[in-house]
């Protein structure tokens, strides 16, 4: 299967980001690898993170809480609360940076992500929209999520500033 | 010679985040900014300084006053950063990939 790119859109007036993504798998296995924290673990994490899932319970108003490991051991914790869930359609839910024990950092950004589950002739398709409350949310979010697992350099970090010019 | 200082630690303050933003528009001196925020005169030159000194904002004299303006070597283009945002859900999504070669070899 060599056409399973990623559609990826930044919609900086509405601080969302929209990212499409065919999976060459039937439904039910797409929605376990985002729903289940064993299979979540084993791709979540950009390498060389490793992501460790603490706590996890999905259904409507439960939490998953879990860190993001680097090579060295350092943690940065998060916490999702699962807000909307119809089984193998959709999942809404909140995150957060938080605390080892899932006191969310009210300092740091937060986002609400909504992930849509279609299939179609064996292809699965995840949408995935990422609601930020401001654009500069999202240079936080990485630098403070994947900033060893990207090459990004802190000075791109504020690029995204210059989108107020020229927007 | 002008003390050095980390481009993230600039950025990482809200505050500064949003003087960023308003010099993004235009060039402002102290007193516009000040206009902008609930702050003092002092504390907002405290956060400038600290622009000044990553080297994301250049203070130059104009007439009489001082003028604070983004460097624009620093700020590059949303497009690159763009890519470094895709690589990393790109990375994520090939790991996918494979977890769910592996279920569906599972179901076999």
């Amino acid at each position: 299967m060599n056409n399973l790119t990623t559609n990826f859109v930044i919609d900086k007036k509405n601080h969302i980001v929209k990212i499409v993504r065919p999976f060459a798998a039937p439904k039910k296995n797409v929605w376990a690898a985002w729903t289940e924290p064993e299979l979540l673990d084993q791709w979540w994490a950009p390498k060389p993170w490793k992501s460790e899932t603490k706590i996890m319970n999905f259904k409507e108003g439960g939490r998953r809480l879990y860190a993001m490991v680097s090579s060295e051991g350092e943690k940065h914790w998060s916490l999702i609360t699962y807000t909307s869930i119809t089984p193998k359609t959709n999942f809404k839910c909140h995150d957060g940076f938080s605390d080892s024990e899932g006191n969310i950092n009210e300092d740091m950004p937060q986002s609400d992500w909504n992930v849509n589950f279609v299939e179609s002739e064996g292809i699965t398709t995840v949408n995935i929209e990422i609601q930020h409350q401001q654009l500069s949310d999202l240079e936080t979010i990485i630098e403070m999520g994947f900033k060893e697992g990207m090459t990004a350099t802190l000075e791109q970090l504020s690029e995204v500033l210059t989108t107020k010019k020229n927007s | 010679m002008k003390k050095r200082r980390d481009v993230f630690q600039a950025i990482a303050d809200p505050t500064r985040r949003e003087i960023l933003g308003l010099l993004a528009n235009e060039p402002l001196n102290l007193n516009s900014i000040t206009e902008n925020f609930e702050m003092s005169r002092p504390a907002i030159s405290q956060h400038i300084k600290v622009l000044d000194e990553s080297g994301l904002v250049d203070i130059r004299n104009k007439g009489r006053k001082r003028f604070c303006y983004i460097r624009p070597q620093k700020i590059k283009k949303v497009e690159e950063w763009l890519e470094q945002f895709k690589e990393l859900w790109e990375d994520r999504f090939n790991q996918l990939d494979q977890t769910l070669t592996n279920l569906n070899n599972e179901d076999q």
